[in-house]
């Protein structure tokens, strides 16, 4: 399996001097589903807006900190970056900002200057991947919190990126969302970074877990052995 | 938390619902321009752009009520003109003021007949086909996207304020107010920010591209043809008579 995604020591500073990460290093293989979890507050979002460059951070010795397919991220790939790392974010109600569903899911396909037969079409495979076909009209705030979700992913989806990445997929959702939203994501092949709470889902989806406290990496490995961890999940704060 | 939309009835389906947007926005506007120009001595010409907007309104489906009680909202600010007028002019600023009254009714009740019959979104795309700026048409478009979103959010947090102030009275709720204002204003900044950064996260360079699938049809070319010589009769009487 190829590596598509390093990370090494990064460090990051919000502006107001809060330090956010500090030397996280990792790595993740093709096909590979990753689960970062760890306290409110541990950096999670941070370090997954790092993932395709809306954030920049730093590594000590000055070299660049993350990469993606071998690539370093950096103002003059950014474009390319983006179209390889999808990220969907916490709130759909950030993610889906245009009039209706179809605008939402074609802004990134234009944004890719693909022409509008290839984006309709786009538009079209990605809202059937995540099983909401007929909702182009729609508006996003006619549509139920599960909903709104799945249609953010879509338009990541739209995107045809290779890694995935997910903040807090779970949060909001009632149980039956949940679970298809795992049914969702199990269906597609993409590599997979899904920052959590829900340990019980990561389970489910992940094949290696990487547990993030106070912007340090405390443990990764292979999930069944983090998540059966007991004193580690006491010491982040992740079990009572 | 649900709220009527914006666009209620814009949904159904009538001869004026599938007419072109850019149709009913020009001719909505022409209409507007036609009243306010339209003299005081030529207010008979104002029953006709009522009939007028009675044919467009009983073609399109929407209900009468919804569109008397819609357009209502304006006559507050109306009769406010009417009472500045008859206090110096007496008996013929009644007259002045009335006339005002009506013009600015009917307008809006072109406006409310025009955002029942037209999605907010094919609204917008009709905006960005007539070459209206497109930061203006982007600020609509985010406006209708997330307005219910913050009266939610402002709905919840004055939720949040009631359960825990008990005998309120008006000075009370006004400083809350106050806060809420504040606090919602702030809130909307860094969802501003966070909406901004999944634009970056989906390309976003700039530049906001589009695609408009909008097509004129003979029903529009009918329908304009139509109002056009109903308009261009408007004008001719308004000349007449001034």
């Amino acid at each position: 399996m190829a590596k598509i995604l390093e990370v090494r020591d990064l460090h990051y500073r919000y502006p107001d001097g809060i330090e956010a990460l500090k030397g996280v290093s990792f790595e993740v293989e093709e096909g590979e589903n990753l689960g970062i979890i760890g306290p409110n507050g541990a950096g999670k979002s941070t370090l997954l807006l790092h993932l395709n460059g809306i954030l920049m951070g730093y590594s000590s010795n000055g070299s660049d900190a993350v990469w993606v397919k071998g690539k370093p991220v950096r103002k003059e790939t950014l474009r390319e970056i983006r179209r390889l790392v999808g990220l969907v974010f916490q709130d759909p109600n950030d993610q889906l900002f245009s009039p209706t569903v179809f605008e939402d899911v074609a802004f990134g396909p234009l944004n890719l200057g693909l022409n509008p037969d290839e984006v309709k079409e786009r538009v079209k495979e990605a809202l059937k991947a995540v099983g909401m076909e007929g909702y182009e009209s729609r508006s996003p705030h006619h549509l139920s919190f599960g909903e709104k979700k799945r249609v953010a992913i879509a338009t990541v989806l739209a995107m045809a990126p290779e890694i995935l990445v997910l903040d807090e997929p779970t949060a909001n959702l009632d149980p039956v969302g949940r679970w298809e939203l795992m049914e969702l994501l199990r269906s597609l092949p993409h590599t997979k970074i899904i920052a959590s709470h829900d340990l019980d889902f990561v389970e489910k989806i992940c094949d290696k877990v990487m547990v993030l406290n106070s912007g340090k990496v405390l443990a990764i490995g292979p999930a069944e052995e983090v998540l059966s961890d007991r004193d580690l999940l006491v010491k982040a704060r992740l079990a009572p | 938390m649900k709220h009527s939309f914006i666009d209620k009835y814009s949904d159904i389906d009538s001869p004026i619902h599938r007419l072109d947007p850019r149709t009913k926005l020009v001719l909505g506007l022409a209409l507007i321009l036609t009243l306010v120009e339209m003299p005081q001595r030529a207010w008979p010409a104002l029953g006709i752009a009522l009939g007028l907007l009675l044919v467009v309104a009983l073609l399109s489906r929407v209900p009468i009520p919804y569109l008397l009680s819609r357009s209502a909202a304006v006559i507050p600010f109306a009769f406010l003109v009417t009472f500045f007028r008859v206090i110096p002019q007496g008996k013929e600023g009644l007259v002045a003021g009335a006339v005002i009254g009506a013009k600015a009714w009917l307008s809006a009740l072109a406006l409310v007949l025009l955002s029942a019959t037209t999605p907010f979104p094919l609204l917008l795309k009709g905006m960005e086909k007539l070459k209206m700026p497109q930061v203006l048409v982007l600020i609509l478009s985010f406006m209708y996207r997330y307005i219910f979103v913050l009266l939610d959010e402002a709905m919840r947090m004055e939720r949040a304020w009631a359960s825990r102030e008990a005998g309120r009275n008006w000075w009370a709720s006004f400083k809350a107010m106050a806060g809420v204002a504040g606090v919602l204003f702030i809130r909307s900044y860094e969802r501003a920010e966070r909406v901004y950064q999944a634009m970056l996260a989906r390309g976003f360079e700039g530049e906001v591209r589009t695609l408009n699938p909008l097509r004129f049809s003979t029903a529009d070319l009918a329908f304009g043809l139509a109002s056009a010589l109903s308009l261009g009769v408007l004008w001719i009487i308004a000349a007449f008579w001034r």
